[in-house]
């Protein structure tokens, strides 16, 4: 299994990067996750998305979609794509610790 | 005493579960269905409209007709359902009481939710097929339309039946060769997953398919507004594609009256649902099938057909004081109509993607490959939806849970 080391700490991952174990993300982390995922610096907004992405997760044991996001998170989907770019739902998930949201079938 | 079931919905899911209700409980339970209009629409037709190989006076029957006798319909619009007084409020200012609920009011619309799409250029140059209207839309539009770029757009999921934009696109190819003018049209498939389809081995065969048809494909494509006068799909990231006639697959929501029931639904007004029994999360005495809920399956009809089995025994064992069945395994069994009197057919449950082999013994129907036979089988559905399915009964050889025989566990890519 690959893993990862943020913040002077190994980490288990997947191949895509996502934590296997949530529970060994610390908030320490983020900064470096986020660098490697081309976010230079995470603001206020930014924090206020994970926070709400690891409470999402503890509750319903997967991540939002970014339509449940931009519904429940007080951040709309336009303003989510600017703060991360990538994909909010997948890059959110990842820097904030939390497996790749499981999505739709 | 008499207990009551209300049933939320003639469709499908409400159709079939009344049905099978009214076999198995006798005449102290009643049964009353509810849905706001009285038109219950054969929705995998939908899809054939456009091309003028269904009219919608074939694909359209009434919903009561649909139920058993001793089942009493009620059309009227859903307001709200109080999970405490165990009520259903009417449209009409008037309650039913229940001492189980039924929820399969299915999956909504919601178009007004992408930017522009019910904009200038709707239903001029901008469609779905997943409404009536729409479809017979197109089936106009495709009298005038003789070249151009053809966009087929899947705005994000849940949507009902995922491959059915993917069967829009082959049918379209062959619609157009038959026209004699593919050269002059281009199709382009727009969706936001990172392939064709959600599950890898059938992805991998479905994008092999579009390319073999000569559709484009655009991968990770999340629709931020639809354009009609520019012709354009931008997406959130700022990507753009443009079109000459665009058809998409609007957004989709449980009921409105879900969002209106305090502690039933979800953020999208799906209903939380135990994956195995069918019980809600909500209330002991409230059952989802279908569409309204929020399982990990496909939202199809053969998914909705399977679950009937289980939801109907687990409401005979909730009023019998018994324990529940927690068999339901996310069996969903879906035709892919290819074009060319061809179709391809995949078979696949909560823990098994759909793979290759045969159906539903290694002497059936061939899985994930196109051919005749899988064409025909889709074909006699429509006879098995309003004669075994919509009446509850089970279909020769075909049981509720997915079978494990015929299936190829390691795939060969051939």
């Amino acid at each position: 299994m690959p893993t990862a080391t943020y913040a002077g700490k190994n980490v288990a991952v997947n191949d895509e990067g996502f934590f296997e174990n949530p529970d060994e993300w610390t908030e320490e982390m983020a900064p470096e996750i986020a660098r490697a995922s081309g976010i230079d610096e995470l603001t206020e907004q930014h924090w206020r998305v994970l926070k709400f992405m690891r409470t999402e997760y503890a509750e319903k044991g997967t991540g939002p979609t970014v339509r449940v996001l931009g519904k429940t998170s007080g951040v709309s989907v336009k303003e989510l794509y600017e703060l991360f770019p990538k994909g909010p739902a997948k890059t959110a998930a990842k820097i904030a610790g939390i497996p790749k949201p499981r999505g739709c079938i | 005493m008499v207990e009551r079931i209300v049933v939320l919905g003639g469709g499908t899911g409400g159709t079939l579960a009344a049905n099978r209700l009214r076999r198995v409980l006798d005449d102290r339970v009643q049964i009353v269905v509810v849905d706001q209009d009285d038109s219950h629409v054969y929705q995998p037709g939908l899809l054939f409209v456009p091309f003028g190989l269904a009219r919608l006076d074939e694909i359209i029957r009434p919903r009561q007709r649909q139920l058993r006798r001793g089942i009493d319909y009620r059309q009227a619009a859903i307001e709200r359902v109080d999970l405490e007084t165990e009520r259903v409020w009417l449209g009409d200012g008037t309650a039913l009481e229940y001492d189980v609920l039924v929820v399969a009011t299915g999956s909504t619309l919601v178009a007004e939710e992408t930017e522009g799409l019910l904009g200038p250029g709707w239903l001029e140059k901008v469609f779905t097929f997943y409404t009536p209207e729409g479809a017979a839309g197109l089936h106009d539009a495709f009298t005038w339309f003789d070249g151009g770029r053809l966009v087929v757009n899947v705005v994000d999921m849940p949507i009902k039946c995922p491959v059915a934009p993917l069967e829009f696109c082959f049918l379209a190819d062959w619609y157009f060769q038959e026209l004699g003018i593919r050269d002059r049209v281009g199709i382009t498939y727009v969706t936001p997953l990172d392939g064709a389809f959600t599950k890898p081995v059938a992805s991998a065969t479905l994008a092999g398919l579009l390319e073999e048809k000569g559709v484009e494909l655009v991968t990770e494509f999340n629709t931020g507004e639809v354009d009609g006068p520019g012709g354009r799909l931008v997406s959130y990231d700022g990507r753009e594609v443009g079109f000459d006639l665009a058809v998409v697959v609007p957004l989709h929501s449980g009921a409105a009256y879900v969002g209106r029931s305090p502690g039933l639904g979800d953020e999208l007004n799906f209903v939380p649902t135990d994956e195995h029994t069918l019980q809600s999360k909500a209330r002991q005495n409230v059952f989802v099938i279908g569409d309204a809920a929020n399982l990990p399956v496909s939202k199809a009809g053969s998914v909705t057909h399977f679950e009937g089995e289980i939801l109907v025994e687990n409401i005979r064992r909730f009023l019998s004081g018994k324990p529940l069945d927690g068999s339901y395994d996310g069996h969903a069994n879906c035709f892919i109509e290819s074009g060319f009197h061809k179709a391809l057919l995949i078979d696949f449950n909560y823990e098994t993607e759909p793979l290759p082999g045969h159906f539903p013994t290694s002497v059936g129907l061939p899985l994930l490959k196109e051919s005749r036979l899988n064409h025909l089988g889709k074909l006699m559905f429509q006879s098995f939806y309003w004669h075994r399915l919509l009446p509850g009964r089970d279909i020769p050889g075909v049981g509720s849970a997915m079978p494990d025989r015929g299936k190829h566990r390691e795939p060969s890519r051939s």
